[in-house]
Order: C-alpha cells, then structure tokens, then sequence
C-alpha cells in the first residue's frame, strides 16, 4: 500500500517535470519558427513592396529609351503622367560594365582556381587561398577607392567603363576563385588520373578533363558571381559615376541600372522611377541566382 | 621545355596576380593616405572632429569607427536570433523537408537583393513604420541602419551555420532522445557545444560584412558627422562617409577618406581571417 502510493507520487512528479520540459521545447519552437517566418516575410515584403509600386512604370519605352532628366520628369510629375524615358543608358552601362569584368575576371579566376586545385596541400597554395579569403572580404566601397587610385587617376585619367569593369572584376575573382576550386575537388580523380595514364600533356588533362567534368559547377560559380557585382552601387560611383546617353567609350563614364536608381533616389522628381528600375535589377538579379542554384541542383543529382 | 612545365607556369603565372592584387591595394591605400597622415598622425584615430570647409580643415575618423561598430554590433545583435532560428528550421526542425528548402531558398534570396534596394526599402518601408510607431522623429539613425543591414547579414551568418549544424553526428543527438531528452534539451546540450565554434565563425564572417555595408546604411544613417550618442543618433561609418563626401573631396580631404579606406581594409581583413581561423582550426 505504502509502497504503491509512493509510485504513484513519483510518476506524478516525473511527468509534472517533463511536462515543463516538453512545454519549454514546445515554446522555444514556436519562437524558432516566429523568427525564421520573420525572415523569410521580409523577403516577400521587400519584392512585394517593389513589384506593386514598379510594374505600372514598366513598358516598352522603360527599355528603349535613357533617362528622362529632371526637367521632363517634373512636368510630368506636375501634369499627372508617367515620367517618360527608360533606363536604356542603365542597361547598356550594366550589360558593358559586367560583360567587360567578366572577360576579365572568369579567365584569371578559373586558372588560379586550378593552380589552387592542383597544388592543394602546398604551403605557397594556401597562402594564395586565405588572401583570396581576405580579398573576398573586402568592402565594395574600398575596392571603389583602389580602383580609383589605379584606372582614374593613372590610366584612364577621369570616370570610365574600364575603371568601374576593373573593380567588379576585382570583387568577381575571388567569388569565381573559391567555386572553381570546389567543382574541381567534385571531379572523381581517377578520370583525371585515367588522362595521366594515357600519356595525354598536362594542358590537355586541364582542357579536356577537369573543366568539361566541372562545367556546370564553373557555370554555377560565374553565375552567382555576376549576380553579386550587377548590383553593385558603391565602386561605381567612385569609378564611372554615370552618363545621362548611351555610351561604348571604354575610357568614358557610363551609366548603370544600380547608379540610376541611386541617382533616381537623390532627385525628388524622378522617385516614381526608382520601383520600376530596382524591380528590373532585382528581378535580373534574382533569376541569375535561382539559374544558377537549378544548375547546381542538376548537377547534384546526377 | 614541355608543355607540362609550360603549363605549370602558366597556373603558377596567375596566382601571383592575387600576390600582387592585395600587395597592391594595401600599397595604394597606404600611400593615398600619406598626406592625411602626416598632418594629422595618430590623432587621426581619436579625434572626432571631421570638419571639410576650406581653412578650416580638421579630420579624425572616431566618429566614423564607432558610428561603424556601433551599427554593426547592432545589427549583429538583431540578426543572431533570425540567422540562429532559420539554421535550426532549415538544417534541425524541418531537416530537409519542402519547408527547409523555401525557408534556404528565401534565404539565398535575401543574399542576392542589392545593397541599393535594401536602402530604398528601409527608407520608404521601414522608416516612415519607424516614425510612425514614435521611435524618432526622422526615422534616420544607427537603429534604421542597424535594422536594414541585420537583415542583409543573415545570409551570410546562415549559410555557414546551417551545413554545421547538419554535421552534428545523428548518433550523438539518437543517444539524447534515447536518455529522455526533449528537442530543447538535444538542441542546448548536444548541438550547440558541437556547432558552437562553427557558428561563431559564420557570425563573425556576417559581422565583417556588417562593417563594410555601403549603399543601405548611407541612405538611411542620416549621414551626420557627429559621435552617435543613442541608438536613435544620427551618425555616419567608415563606408557611408566615403560614399557621400567622396564625389567633392580633394587634397586633405581625399586623402583622409582614404585612410578611412585604409583602415576598414585593415579592419574587415583581421575580422575576416579570424573567422576563418575558427573554422580550420575548430571546425
């Protein structure tokens, strides 16, 4: 009898006490999954809030015709209307600015990503490898600031494309550095080693072998890459400043969808132009991300 | 001479263009600051007074390195419960099921909106909310900025916790559950002291992208060269100075914004390779 009752006390007290505790996990869930439902809204929010205030400004003339200035755009503002003109300036400078880092950045970064590869455990490597790190690291507005230093002042002598494709292709490096080197590491290495074996040169193992075999890795990399730096506001600013027309001059300032909206932001006028840009911009952005996410889950699978 | 070695070279070639990338950068940057530091010297580092009219001329980044740390601690602050909660749905509670993958996708989403439209959205969304529930006047200030760029270093802090986490041996977490242990108790007791160096890591890692985040902050900070004295100041960083004043500075001038420059290289750099560290060293 004693005995029986002081059983019963002691499941009760147990299960009191792992009520709380499975009442605590409970709760700290619910606040795990607030804050993660948090973030993720946020997301929604901000493309929500931009497709709302931009798509009505979005029409043919948005992509075939510059910047409206400041002038037209008040009479328009005063009379009602939508603020005439596009952002065909902003295309064509972001299409040049990111083309030309491209051409630069995705050779140099493919082949010290193999050096990094190829050389993995040695010492010379790794150094190169915590300085990419670092350099990846670096501020937007800093690798302005260099840029600035080394293309206008000493090169191009005043705000031009190539200042402003130099310091994305700067920014695109290590980005395009780190993915090769990590598709690489994917390639089975004994596809590599059947190339060795076979008496093929050295060239023609890295040609034939190791970058088809990663290809959609290296697609990947490029891709996020570019997506990063086409957004990119603050190096252009202190390296191609903007262009009110189309411009092809390599040595010449040019504008940019991301200095355009900056440029919208900054003219009280022009305001109802910023959705419509930064909803283009993003929308680019966004698809180059989810391209390259589909092609590196693709290639996962297989 | 064969083509092997040829090869060999030509890989060998490239990576010196890394070499002379960051030699380079901290070369320019030290020399560009030259002239700023020789009038002003170290007091550059503690003096708050940044005064840009001509024959009046006096600069001293402090307002600038604590507006800078001031915000991005900030920031910090706010993005660890929303990167700490998204790693533990992602990688823990929804392990990979469909809502895992829109949660991590939304994520990813989130790393590529740019800067630029992250500032738009702080400015017209989330600023005039900010005035309109009373916490200040203008709505500009170290907590706008703080807040906009949480959300923008949340990527970062995840991406690298959420595969931690994911490494956490099953067997370990198994042995917990089996001794009674509820999903709290495996999370404290079995993840955390696992996951906690990698974590840290990616934190840090977030933190030094706080501190070099231009467009965002620039537009909603207020831009004041003062010392921020709340979390409701106005204020400027090392970042937003340079964007703002750089397009009419000269001489002096120029070359104080550059040591600025200067000096959030040297700042990032040392955050970044600590961060790194962690991870070989602990992960």
């Amino acid at each position: 009898m004693d005995s029986s009752i002081l059983q019963k006390r002691k499941t009760m007290t147990t299960t009191t006490h792992f009520g709380a505790r499975s009442f605590k996990s409970r709760l700290f869930f619910s606040i795990v999954l607030l804050f993660a439902l948090i973030t993720i809204s946020i997301v929604f929010l901000i493309i929500g809030t931009l497709a709302a205030k931009g798509f009505r400004q979005i029409n043919w003339s948005f992509f075939t015709q510059v910047a409206p200035d400041t002038f037209d755009a008040m009479m328009a503002n005063a009379s009602g209307k939508i603020i005439p003109g596009g952002i065909l300036n902003g295309i064509t400078g972001t299409l040049l600015l990111v083309g030309l880092a491209s051409v630069i950045a995705i050779p140099f970064g493919i082949v010290i990503g193999i050096y990094l590869y190829e050389n993995a455990t040695k010492r010379y490597a790794n150094v190169i490898r915590d300085i990419t790190d670092v350099l990846q690291g670096v501020p937007s507005i800093v690798v302005g600031l260099i840029v600035y230093l080394w293309v206008v002042v000493d090169i191009t002598k005043g705000y031009s494309v190539l200042a402003g494709s130099v310091a994305l292709a700067i920014m695109m490096l290590p980005l395009i550095i780190r993915s090769t080197e990590e598709s690489m590491k994917m390639v089975p290495t004994t596809l590599k080693e059947a190339a060795i074996a076979l008496g093929t040169p050295y060239y023609k193992v890295i040609l034939r072998v190791l970058i088809p075999s990663s290809f959609s890795g290296l697609i990947t990399g490029v891709l996020l890459a570019v997506s990063r730096v086409m957004g990119e506001t603050a190096p252009l600013l202190l390296t191609t400043l903007g262009n009110s027309s189309v411009n092809w001059n390599l040595a010449k300032p040019v504008s940019a969808v991301p200095l355009l909206i900056w440029q919208f932001y900054n003219d009280p006028n022009m305001v109802n132009l910023i959705w419509s840009s930064s909803l283009f911009l993003m929308g680019f952005v966004l698809l180059l991300n989810i391209l390259s996410k589909w092609i590196a889950a693709k290639k996962s699978i297989q | 001479m064969n083509s092997d070695k040829i090869t060999k070279y030509i890989l060998f070639g490239a990576s010196l263009l890394i070499l002379v990338l960051a030699g380079g950068m901290l070369y320019s940057l030290v020399e560009g600051s030259l002239p700023s530091f020789r009038v002003f010297g170290w007091k550059f580092l503690v003096s708050p007074e940044w005064n840009p009219t001509q024959g009046n001329q006096h600069f001293g980044a402090l307002a600038f390195i604590v507006g800078t740390l001031f915000t991005s601690i900030f920031a910090l602050l706010v993005a660890i419960p929303l990167a700490f909660s998204t790693s533990l749905i992602v990688a823990e509670y929804f392990r990979k099921t469909w809502f895992a993958n829109v949660v991590s996708t939304c994520v990813d989403l989130l790393a590529g909106i740019p800067s630029v439209i992250f500032g738009l959205w702080g400015f017209y969304a989330l600023r005039p909310f900010i005035v309109s529930i009373g916490l200040s006047h203008q709505g500009f200030g170290i907590f706008t900025a703080g807040l906009v760029l949480a959300i923008m270093i949340v990527p970062y802090a995840t991406s690298l916790s959420n595969s931690i986490i994911m490494m956490v041996p099953n067997e370990l977490k198994e042995a917990a559950y089996s001794l009674g242990a509820t999903r709290l108790e495996v999370i404290w007791n079995v993840i955390l002291p696992n996951a906690r160096s990698g974590i840290t890591a990616s934190y840090i890692l977030a933190f030094g992208r706080a501190l070099g985040e231009t467009m965002a902050v620039t537009m909603l900070i207020g831009n004041a060269n003062i010392l921020p004295n709340g979390l409701f100041s106005t204020g400027n960083t090392m970042a937003s100075v340079i964007a703002n004043e750089f397009g009419e500075a000269s001489g002096v001038h120029l070359s104080s914004l550059i040591e600025i420059g200067l000096l959030l290289f040297v700042i990032t750099a040392i955050i970044n390779a600590t961060g790194k560290y962690i991870i070989k060293k602990f992960a």
